[in-house]
């Protein structure tokens, strides 16, 4: 009897385990650093689609700008490395931060690589994952101010129709054909984006200086 | 009373639910950015075209426009061979974010030397 009341409870701490939200940031070095802008690299790409960073990239410089800081343009930093020859990421993200500053004058540089992106048919469904992993670098001191992962799918927003085996497989196709053309990959990006740096989410970045609440605890750290 | 109460109530939920107002107006810059980068099927002068209603847009709505947005347009200009909007552009960027002057000025600068 006793055994089946610990199963239980073990049973309950897991599925509670799983649903609570990762533990806080440490800001302290993020809050000390007190940055004022965010130079966007091109991520590395370890995934085969070859549109990803760019993706990434256009969806990144809202959730920075909304979260109060200056966002350089990314179209305009990618060609700046290419003029000087750089144009593999990982070549670029060896580049060192001193030598960044320099040229952009920017207070921290967002370094990304892209784990997952795309959209897989597994018989049944067919789903587009966007995953990015993130360290926001200060590029005046090399320290590291933040670092977080996030992913998001398309699944996640479509509900089980219903309809049989049948219905299902018709399902799948057309979803197919739906994130295809009209590149769902771009859109679960921006929501990848968001979940990863918007101020307003779980282990987001800092309030920026152009936001009204800076200064302010982001939501991980109000407890 | 609990109609009051109740009228209270509903308000604070609703009121709780609100979502932060965005700080600026981004219109389809991320969009145009994209079909930069895909340089396909968009032309240039059509970017163009999207983001001068992008800033339009922003000013008719009275919001700030995001910030990239000016400095990209000018980027469009440069490349279609409008060197004055492309320069006008760029110094709007810095007139609105002056953490872009260093970079702007250095991008400038090239452009000058060339």
């Amino acid at each position: 009897m006793s055994w089946l009341k610990y199963c239980l409870i073990g049973t309950v701490v897991i599925l509670t385990g799983c649903v609570s939200a990762p533990p806080a940031h440490d800001y302290t070095a993020f809050r000390n650093a007190d940055p004022h802008s965010v130079l966007v690299l091109p991520p590395i790409n370890n995934t085969v689609e070859v549109i990803a960073p760019y993706s990434l990239m256009s969806q990144v410089q809202q959730p920075i700008a909304e979260s109060g800081y200056y966002v350089f343009p990314v179209a305009l930093v990618t060609q700046t490395f290419r003029n000087n020859g750089l144009t593999e990421a990982a070549d670029i993200h060896a580049v060192p931060f001193q030598k960044v500053h320099e040229i952009f004058g920017a207070d921290t540089g967002l370094y990304m690589t892209i784990e997952e992106y795309g959209t897989s048919y597994v018989v049944l469904s067919s789903e587009t994952v966007v995953k990015v992993s993130a360290t926001l670098v200060d590029l005046r001191s090399g320290v590291v101010l933040w670092q977080d992962t996030a992913r998001a799918s398309s699944a996640e927003q479509r509900g089980n129709s219903g309809g049989g085996l049948v219905g299902m497989l018709v399902e799948a196709a057309l979803n197919q054909i739906i994130e295809t053309v009209t590149d769902r990959g771009f859109d679960i990006a921006a929501i990848s984006a968001n979940r990863l740096l918007y101020v307003e989410d779980h282990n987001g970045l800092l309030y920026g200086p152009r936001s009204p609440k800076y200064g302010q605890p982001v939501p991980s750290e109000k407890k | 009373m609990k109609k009051l109460f109740f009228t209270i109530f509903l308000a604070l939920s609703v009121s709780a639910c609100k979502t932060t107002e965005p700080l600026y107006y981004h219109g389809a810059y991320n969009q145009a950015v994209y079909a930069y980068f895909k340089a396909e099927d968009t032309t240039l002068e059509e970017q163009i075209n999207i983001l001068q209603q992008t800033i339009q847009a922003a000013a008719n709505a009275g919001k700030p426009i995001a910030p990239g947005i000016h400095a990209h347009l000018g980027l469009l200009y440069f490349d279609t061979g409008n060197a004055d909007l492309g320069k006008q552009h760029f110094e709007q960027e810095k007139v609105l974010f002056p953490e872009s002057a260093k970079y702007l000025d250095f991008l400038l600068t090239a452009r000058q030397g060339a």
